[in-house]
């Protein structure tokens, strides 16, 4: 009953969260909105019992990454003058058209495999700390050093990226 | 009546739907970039709702690999918007056509 209450007020969040962020003609907005859809996300993470997941989420996606993107934002100013008129002609209706054709994919995918009974063993696994550390340093240790590895060529490379821009300047 | 997984991954589709839409439809490279992120926070509610349908954690330690992905990626990829921007004083991208043939 709570699990209900709780999906419906912020699986609506979510849903006003993402409109939000794709309708609001301010990128502040957008934002925002995208903040409120991870947030709600991060709810739902701790409905489904994946706890550290959600710590996570809250930690990096809505403050990380959401300080970076308002961080840029700051940087190249507002831009609210957004054309709404399309270079290719038609993109527009083809892109709802498409968007709509996806949907209902999802749906009729949905139906043939979507397991929607209760869970099998009832209770769902409880994603404590320790629980994912022991999956992650057993069987998944090896895309996890690969993951260090991506992490320092993205370092490296966005400060070439800084570098090679102040070449340009001068 | 219970919410089972099925309701989180019929959400997740619809949230993954409005990140599509964010991509086709907006011009400014920030908000394209921003619904990139929804697309893939969609997509880890899959993975954990569908952990949960089948009883096993490694829907959340891929959670936690998408995760890490999807930090390098803002950061390079907010890296080149500013450079971008410090070069064409714009951050629409339909202003960036100069390889047209």
């Amino acid at each position: 009953m709570v699990e209900l209450v709780l999906f419906v007020a912020f699986g609506t969040a979510a849903l006003f969260g993402g409109i939000t962020m794709v309708w609001a003609r301010n990128p502040v907005y957008s934002a925002m909105g995208l903040m409120l859809t991870m947030f709600s996300v991060a709810v739902f993470y701790v409905s489904n019992a994946a706890h550290f997941i959600a710590v996570v989420q809250v930690i990096i996606y809505a403050g990380a990454v959401m300080t970076l993107f308002l961080f840029v934002i700051m940087l190249i100013g507002v831009d609210t003058d957004e054309e709404r008129r399309e270079n290719i002609p038609f993109q527009r209706p083809l892109a709802l058209g498409v968007l709509a054709l996806f949907g209902a994919g999802v749906v009729v995918a949905g139906r043939l495999a979507w397991v929607t009974g209760p869970p099998a063993g009832g209770q769902p696994i409880n994603g404590t700390v320790e629980a994912i550390a022991d999956e992650l340093f057993r069987k998944w240790v090896l895309p996890f050093e690969v993951t260090a590895l991506l992490l320092i060529i993205a370092a490296t490379g966005s400060i070439a990226l800084a570098l090679f821009r102040r070449e340009v300047a001068e | 009546m219970t919410v089972t997984p099925g309701w989180y991954m019929a959400l997740a589709a619809a949230l993954f739907v409005i990140g599509a839409a964010g991509i086709l439809l907006r011009r400014n490279a920030l908000v394209m970039f921003m619904s990139v992120e929804l697309m893939l926070n969609a997509v880890n509610l899959t993975f954990v709702a569908a952990g949960r349908e089948l009883n096993v954690i490694d829907g959340q330690v891929s959670v936690l690999f998408v995760m890490v992905v999807a930090a390098a990626e803002v950061v390079v990829g907010l890296a080149i918007i500013v450079a971008v921007f410090r070069r064409r004083q714009t951050a629409s991208v339909d202003e960036l056509a100069e390889l047209r043939g």
